[in-house]
């Protein structure tokens, strides 16, 4: 069992947490997942690391309310425990070689852009980040992004706060205006990382992307996450828990990872909504 | 004289094929008390035994039997319990007839003697009555970790344990077990037999530790940093292979090992159950192996309205176990040997990309197979039949053809050797590695094979563990 340590509601639906899972903090690097089981008949989820404070042991998760497995972690107070809490999985996100990087996040993946902002900021890189939102009320860790970039984009998709438009739009205007970095990076959903893939392409700019798909055991035993990477004119087959989760975002077939995130769209609508009147009826 | 009875085994009592095809109790209900002593009446108690040889951790067959035949059932239990540590498993998943019964005298004439059923008779037993505590070894002060909790590392904890070693076994996943639990459906073996054997292992002083991926958690070279003497890696076969033809992403095809660990670890074939699997439609299964029949099975049991083996052999060539493909006709699943798939096909609404049913496998397209020449493992060779192509109309089509070394433990530790496929290099009479103190046994070494063997792989590395810990500390 783990112990929620502390507990921090950052917008209606994403919700952030501090878990003591110390052999977990002392390992994980930005980038890295961590898979967790709320209770007993609870199901397998994966989660990116959104910080470690390995004094404390403690594993900074942050999560949007999606399903039903979220709905019950959400549910938990600091002090309460859940049943599982495994990692770190994946490969850290590399730094080597890299002087000048454009973080790009969108919505909930920003709790995993920023890690791996900070990371960079930390060793000495120019960092430069564009984070965007469907409105103001979903914002969140604007504060963190500013004290870990040199340059900062806050985006909404509304107007209601920063600039309007989609994360593209900054991008447009940095590459227009002869900007270089040595690597992009964006972490998001599935469609916008699409765009910022195609929007760098032109520049020849490395531009990586964290992929997130369906997984179960999360260790490399299951194939339920693998996705295909075009590469050479050919169709390769990796696995996101193993091989990823980053990928080279210029050989990552989009169209296919969205369709495969899908395949349980109903049930898990289902599942939430009866998750939902289970807490109602409770109370 | 041999009498007309003694010709055949006695069948084991099992749920009628109609009704379990709809659930996931247990097949066989095992012998009753009765119907074990006759069967043990069978055995000939040959001086040569030959089925010892046959069992790759070699139980005392006729002595256990002996006992059953006097109804000292614990005393059975112990011939057992003395050289195998998962007796209750053994009996229900091992291929006995290629092993020990393919060795038995009264085989020759008539049918082997039902080793397999006596051994789980027995084990059954054993574990329905009140235990004596299990005498706690004095330990001798030297610590061994073990990796993966599947088959071969209880097997070699266990060994290590009676010794006076003090264990400690890393699962990755949240339960002990590994492809006992997660790969192995509960109509074949129980979880509560599991547990029963992890309990036990548990009452030797052995510690379980979920949660805690080595290559990731900790590392081979943490582990040693730790305090303990030697490491086992029985960390299992790993990634799923794919066929690498079209069509493999779409929605509704699984590797067999995502279909049964959502199936049997998450408990999807429950009533609502919070991990959601695809339920009935028509289903195809690729490849003839144990696991094969178990995702077929599972699938039938899960509401599927059909179900294929789609194997690209004959039924001759067919690798699962006899009494497996057995119960699997039985059950209904329907086997299309002699097809290989060429392409997997998926629903695409030109008009609207938000149908919700775009993606979604809608067949599987195959081809018909002849048999030609063997190849170096004397296998006939399957050849396509020109211009055979037809259309296989399925919703789920879940890929059973094997698995890849996962590299998590590999690529984290330096110096440790693996051949071309990415198994673990070790000597066979020891199961050493590359590594001083590390040593490796069951499917992380060999691929997928079967539970037994890997039990005996961690058996030898057991003693060659001992060996190696005793000689380091000589001087």
């Amino acid at each position: 069992m783990y112990r929620i340590a502390k507990k921090t509601v950052l917008n209606p639906t994403v919700t952030e947490m501090w878990i003591h899972a110390p052999l977990v903090a002392a390992k994980a690097e930005p980038g890295q997942f961590i898979i967790l089981r709320v209770d007993e008949e609870g199901e397998r989820i994966p989660l990116t690391v959104a910080g470690t404070d390995r004094e404390a042991g403690t594993v900074r998760i942050i999560f949007q309310i999606v399903g039903a497995t979220t709905e019950k972690l959400n549910h938990k107070e600091a002090g309460d425990f859940i049943q599982d809490f495994a990692g770190p999985l994946g490969v850290p996100t590399v730094t080597e070689g890299i002087r000048r990087v454009l973080i790009v996040g969108g919505g909930v993946g920003c709790a995993i852009a920023y890690p791996v902002a900070k990371k960079f900021h930390d060793l000495g890189c120019e960092v430069v980040s564009v984070i965007g939102f469907r409105s103001k009320d979903l914002v969140i860790l604007e504060d963190e992004f500013r004290a870990a970039s040199d340059r900062l984009f806050v985006m909404t998709d509304d107007g209601s706060y920063g600039r309007q438009g989609n994360v593209c739009l900054p991008l447009g205007e940095m590459f227009g205006a002869g900007e270089r970095f040595d690597k992009v990076i964006a972490i998001g959903p599935l469609i916008m990382m699409k765009f910022v893939v195609e929007a760098t392409r032109p520049t020849g700019i490395p531009c990586d992307v964290s992929m997130n798909p369906i997984m179960i055991d999360g260790t490399g035993m299951c194939g339920g996450c693998r996705l295909t990477l075009c590469r050479d004119g050919r169709r390769v087959t990796k696995f996101a828990c193993v091989d990823g989760p980053d990928f080279d975002g210029y050989e990552v077939d989009f169209d296919e990872a969205m369709s495969r995130g899908s395949m349980y769209r109903e049930f898990e609508a289902r599942k939430r909504e009866e998750t939902c009147n289970l807490f109602k009826a409770g109370k | 004289m041999a009498d007309m009875k003694t010709m055949k085994k006695h069948p084991m009592p099992e749920q009628d094929a109609k009704v379990r095809a709809h659930n996931f109790d247990e097949v066989s209900y095992g012998y009753t008390e009765e119907i074990a002593v006759l069967e043990a009446d069978r055995c000939l108690n040959c001086k040569n035994m030959p089925c010892v040889s046959g069992c790759p951790v070699n139980v005392p067959i006729p002595a256990f039997i002996e006992r059953v035949r006097a109804k000292d059932y614990e005393g059975a239990y112990e011939r057992i319990s003395a050289v195998s540590s998962l007796p209750a498993v053994c009996g229900r998943v091992c291929p006995q007839e290629r092993q020990c019964e393919e060795k038995c005298v009264r085989g020759i004439k008539g049918e082997p003697v039902a080793i397999g059923r006596l051994e789980r008779f027995v084990a059954d037993r054993h574990n329905a009555g009140k235990k004596a505590p299990a005498a706690t070894p004095t330990p001798n002060g030297r610590r061994v970790a073990v990796i993966g909790s599947g088959p071969s590392g209880p097997t070699c904890a266990g060994d290590l344990a009676r010794l006076g070693y003090g264990v400690t076994v890393f699962e990755a996943l949240h339960t002990a077990g590994g492809v006992l639990v997660y790969g192995i459906p509960e109509f074949r073996l129980p979880k509560t037999i599991v547990q029963t054997e992890v309990d036990n292992l548990k009452a030797l002083g052995v510690e379980i530790e979920t949660n805690v991926i080595i290559g990731k958690t900790l590392t081979v070279d943490e582990i040693f940093a730790k305090g303990y003497d030697a490491i086992f890696i029985g960390s299992g076969a790993g990634l799923p292979n794919f066929m690498g033809i079209p069509g493999e992403s779409y929605k509704g095809v699984y590797s067999a090992n995502e279909f049964l660990t959502r199936s049997n670890l998450m408990k999807a074939y429950k009533e609502d159950p919070e991990t959601p699997i695809m339920k009935g439609g028509r289903v195809a299964v690729v490849g003839g192996g144990n696991v094969a029949m178990d995702a077929a099975r599972t699938a039938l049991r899960l509401g599927a309205e059909k179900v294929y083996i789609v194997y690209r052999r004959s039924m001759e060539e067919l690798p699962a176990r006899a009494e497996e493909v057995h119960h699997a006709e039985e059950e209904g699943v329907e086997f299309r040997l002699l097809y290989n798939p060429t392409e997997i096909l998926g629903y695409r609404n030109p008009d609207d990309r938000r149908d919700p049913k775009n993606g979604f496998v809608t067949g599987m397209r195959c081809v018909r197979m002849r048999l030609g020449e063997p190849d170096e493992q004397g296998r006939r060779r399957p050849v396509e039949i020109p211009g055979s192509e037809f259309l296989l109309d399925v919703d789920v089509v879940v890929i059973a053809i094997g698995t890849s070394p996962n590299p998590l433990i590999k690529s984290t530790t330096e110096g440790l050797e693996v051949n071309r496929r990415g198994g673990i290099v070790v000597e066979e009479a020891t199961g050493q590695t590359s590594r001083e103190g590390v040593f490796a046994g069951g499917d992380a070494v060999t691929g997928a094979a079967t539970v037994i063997s890997a039990m005996g792989a961690g058996k030898i590395a057991a003693r060659a563990i001992d060996e190696y810990i005793k000689n380091k500390y000589k001087s």
